[in-house]
């Protein structure tokens, strides 16, 4: 009825939080942003060649995939890439964030600070091409083309991203814990110990993941510092997007989505915690 | 026990320099309970954090018991700290935060066991002793607190505003609670406060601060009844300050009366000011006789257990006199706008020295 | 009392400070290192490379040249040895720049609205609507971008819904455009404008917008004259934050543009591969870098006068 229209806008209420069309534009949005990776993941099932043909479910590109030699040697590679990168990368950030945050202006911090984040401001292709050039010319003199490359490449792009989540944990805690800890007699090293490590490991731990993600998904450096036959997953997906395209591709990224979502959530879990 | 020498502390430097404090000197007896009172900034919590070892002063030295304990770092002095934040460790239980300093030690585990044990009763937490240190209440907290200091049996307690984050109730039990665990340890407390009534409840003497400096040092009495300094007299209780003349040990009021009073050191005879506590001066209705101050009644402000009257003497000064409540009322009591007769009780002027 | 004084006036002090600045220059040394070898350090090499002459089969001869430089707009002619201009390297920089301003307004588009959306949830919804978006952000890149791919080829799923339906009968060509590389980024960078933008929301107080309501504002003015300055900060973190790694990009349009519509970064790798002119690619390099730099320099001075505003 038309009398009862004002008396039921009224009763939802006039809110100045609502836009015309906002909601509209921003459920799209958010559809969009999963529909392409739900149709990849969905065609990683399909047990035809097609990409776009549905012909029913089969795990036979996940078979084909796990069986292929490249793919499992590319996979182990990314892997303990990803850890041991991830790993010196945290232990220095963890260091750097100690040394850089709860503090008056020091000499040469904003240095350290430039530094540490200097990885964040150069765009990754050119870091890539600076690497290529010094690597190879260390390659050529030492005759040395192990994996150390990638890893120490790796590492160095790692440490801002291990340090934030660290540096914000460590911006949160209470100084005067420590204070305290020293009061009671604690060393420094029992101080560290004892209560600051305990209380910064969430952000140790998140940011273990972060740049264990950041690592595992790296194609551009990879791409430039690997010596020949020293393929991730990423690159060699990339390589093989030049050839015929099977849903083999998709089954390798699904699982790669898989790993990211999982650690990306337990690091939202971890960092979204209260203590 | 604890003494300070000419103890400077200067934060920043040039243009941005701030000297927290200048040249301070005190000596802090053995088993005393000892307030560092005055306004924020005054310099109470930087002597503090120099006691404790967190800062290091500018110039000059802390001795305990003797020894220079300048350089020496907060791990290696025999003192422990009562936060203004409590610094409870969040991932710890209440027994955990108390075993704390006794395992830094390197005590046996019997030991810091009964010590905790110990510990837990003297502040009354034994059944919480489980408990995250999150999940107690504020009050409970300061307890464990109190409880994780005197756990190593330090020979100096400090403490950091520790009852300025509860309320009101919790707080007056509090002071007697801190009172009592001093008596029961004989650990020498070094107490830091910006409330005055805190103060003057608990400590065996006080040291009034401001800007840096220590004003005065006294038992409660002789801080709020002979305070030397009109800073003092104002940050202390309710103050009148009235123009007199002194000569050869007497005051007379610039409003009229003359009374007996002791000179304080370095005071010569001419112009001083004096101080009068509300409580000292009785008001009745009518004009003044003999001996009594005549005075207007500007406002009356009735506050529960007294009743304020604002005066107006005719020399201009402003009074004010707290007169206690009767059972059923007084009738006596001037009204607003009449005129009144003061009587100052004997003894209750005091000469200030600025 | 001045013979108990055992040190020099703020001496404690000073031992104190030099030690507290020791042990942190400590703590940050392995990070400054390993950044310094395999990051900052090779930047400064990479200049050195882009004054040198290439080497016949890649790589560098140790002869100083300019051309690196010269030769990023001007090229010599292989038969008559005159310098012309070099078109295909100022077409890249061209498609390079729009390509990156259309993919920062179609982001601002829609991310600002998503992050909006977002913002206005309850406190309660908040955290999950804002764990949707972020959860894109960090899934692989490569594998994202071969997601679009499929979307668009000419067997793709776009192209087989739109001849079902019967609206073509052709495959559109959308692989290996310019829109295909635009449409991309636009996929991959979308929650780097949504996270910003959010974070701006979240923090205006939306009594401000009550008031422009109560003075007779209408939704869309409220909009435009009352929130749109408040949330500008966000906005232009979003921009800069897209702007930068689209002008970077490379694997994006390596998978979507294919090997005619190249952007910067594409170029650059030419360089260090078939096009074997090492000091080009250096000096491109830097360029691209110079060009970051100076919307981050931008960035910085319109943040800080906003600061200064505010």
């Amino acid at each position: 009825m038309a009398e009862n229209s004002p008396l039921k806008t009224k009763a939802r209420g006039y809110s100045v939080k609502t836009l015309p069309g906002f909601s509209v534009v921003a459920l799209f949005t958010l559809v969009a942003l999963y529909a392409p990776i739900v149709i990849l993941v969905v065609y990683s099932f399909n047990q035809g060649t097609s990409l776009a043909v549905w012909e029913g479910f089969s795990l036979r590109w996940y078979q084909q995939a796990a069986a292929n030699e490249a793919v499992q040697d590319a996979a182990l590679r990314s892997l303990i890439l990803a850890i041991s990168a991830a790993s010196v990368a945290t232990v220095a950030a963890t260091m750097a964030a100690l040394a850089t945050t709860r503090t008056r202006h020091f000499p040469g911090r904003t240095m350290i600070y430039a530094l540490i984040n200097q990885p964040l401001m150069v765009p990754e292709i050119v870091t890539a091409v600076a690497l290529l050039i010094v690597f190879a010319a260390i390659k050529v003199w030492t005759g040395h083309t192990s994996m150390i490359y990638l890893i120490v490449a790796h590492t160095a792009f790692c440490v801002p991203f291990a340090y934030l989540p660290i540096r914000a944990r460590l911006e949160t805690m209470d100084n005067s814990l420590e204070a305290a800890a020293q009061d009671l007699y604690a060393s420094r090293w029992l101080t560290f110990r004892r209560v600051t490590l305990p209380l910064m490991w969430p952000g140790i731990v998140a940011g273990l993941m972060l740049a264990f993600v950041i690592s595992l998904d790296d194609v551009v450096i990879t791409e430039f510092v690997k010596s020949a036959g020293q393929e991730t997953l990423p690159t060699y997906m990339l390589g093989q997007l030049r050839r015929v395209v099977t849903p083999e591709v998709n089954a390798i990224s699904t699982v790669i989505l898989l790993a990211g979502a999982i650690l990306v959530s337990l690091f939202f879990l971890l960092t979204n915690r209260r203590v | 026990m604890i003494e300070i020498e000419s103890a400077t502390k200067v934060f920043g430097t040039g243009e941005a320099a701030f000297r927290a404090l200048n040249a301070v000197n005190v000596t802090i007896a053995e088993n005393e309970f000892f307030t560092l009172l005055g306004p924020s900034g005054c310099g109470k919590t930087t002597l503090l954090r120099l006691i404790a070892g967190f800062e290091p002063p500018t110039m000059g030295a802390i001795k305990l018991a003797g020894d220079d304990i300048t350089r020496l770092r907060p791990a290696e002095r025999p003192v422990n700290t009562v936060f203004q934040n409590y610094a409870l460790f969040p991932h710890m239980s209440v027994a955990g935060n108390i075993a704390f300093g006794l395992e830094m030690l390197g005590k046996p585990k019997d030991e810091v066991d009964s010590t905790v044990a110990e510990m837990l009763r003297l502040v009354k937490m034994e059944e919480l002793k489980d408990r995250r240190t999150s999940e107690i209440s504020g009050g409970q907290q300061q307890r464990v607190a109190l409880a994780r200091a005197l756990a190593p049996h330090p020979k100096v307690l400090l403490l950091d505003e520790p009852l300025s984050a509860l309320d009101l109730k919790l707080r007056k039990e509090m002071q007697i609670e801190l009172k009592r665990l001093q008596h029961e340890t004989g650990i020498t407390f070094v107490f830091v406060t910006h409330d005055q009534e805190e103060a003057l409840t608990m400590s065996d003497r006080i040291a009034v601060m401001n800007g840096g400096e220590i004003l005065q040092i006294g038992n409660p009495k002789e801080i709020y009844e002979r305070p030397s300094a009109r800073f003092v007299a104002n940050f202390i209780g309710e103050s009148n300050f009235l123009d007199a003349t002194l000569k050869g040990g007497q005051v007379t009021l610039a409003a009229g009366g003359t009374f007996d009073v002791s000179v304080p050191d370095g005071v010569a005879d001419g112009a001083v000011s004096v101080l009068l506590r509300p409580e000292h001066v009785a008001a009745r209705a009518g004009a003044a006789q003999d001996g009594e101050i005549a005075a207007t009644v500007d406002t009356v402000v009735y506050s529960g257990e007294a009743t304020t009257l604002h005066l107006s003497l005719p020399t201009g000064e402003k009074v004010k006199a707290k007169i206690g409540n009767a059972p059923l009322g007084d009738g006596s009591l001037p009204k607003e706008g009449d005129s009144a007769a003061l009587t100052v009780a004997t003894g209750a002027i005091t000469v200030l020295r600025d | 009392m001045a013979e108990t004084q055992t040190y020099q006036p703020g001496e404690l002090e000073a031992e104190a400070r030099a030690a507290d600045n020791r042990s942190r220059w400590l703590l940050s040394l392995p990070a400054v290192v390993i950044i310094t070898c395999a990051a900052a350090g090779p930047l400064l090499v990479m200049v050195l490379y882009s004054f040198l002459t290439p080497g016949d089969y890649g790589n560098v001869k140790w002869q100083f040249s300019l051309d690196g430089w010269t030769n990023i707009f001007v090229q010599r002619d292989i038969f008559d040895d005159t310098l012309i201009w070099a078109d295909a390297h100022l077409s890249i920089f061209w498609r390079s720049l729009s390509l990156s301003l259309i993919t920062t307004i179609l982001t601002l588009l829609f991310g600002v609205p998503t992050a909006w959306f977002i913002a206005t949830q309850p406190a309660n919804r908040r955290q999950f609507w804002l764990f949707l978006v972020t959860v894109p952000f960090w899934t692989n890149l490569l594998v994202r971008t071969i997601a679009i791919q499929e979307l668009i080829r000419s067997e793709g799923v776009i192209n087989l819904a739109l001849m079902k339906v019967g609206l073509i009968d052709e495959p559109i060509q959308m692989m290996f455009t310019d829109f295909a590389i635009g449409f991309g980024m636009t996929y991959v960078y979308l929650p780097l404008m949504v996270l910003p933008v959010y974070a701006s929301v979240d923090k205006l107080d939306f009594r401000l917008v009550e008031a422009a309501h109560d003075l007779y504002a209408g939704r869309w003015t409220a909009f435009r004259r009352v929130i749109l300055p408040l949330i500008k900060p966000g906005i232009i973190a979003g921009s800069i934050l897209v702007f930068i790694p689209s002008l970077g990009a490379y694997v994006t349009p390596r998978v979507l543009g294919g090997g005619k519509n190249l952007m910067f970064g594409n170029l650059i790798e030419l360089q260090f591969g078939a096009g074997r002119n090492w000091p080009l690619g250096a000096a491109l390099s830097l360029m691209l870098m110079l060009a970051v730099m100076v919307a981050l320099i931008w960035y910085v001075r319109v943040t800080s006068r906003e600061q200064a505003d505010g």
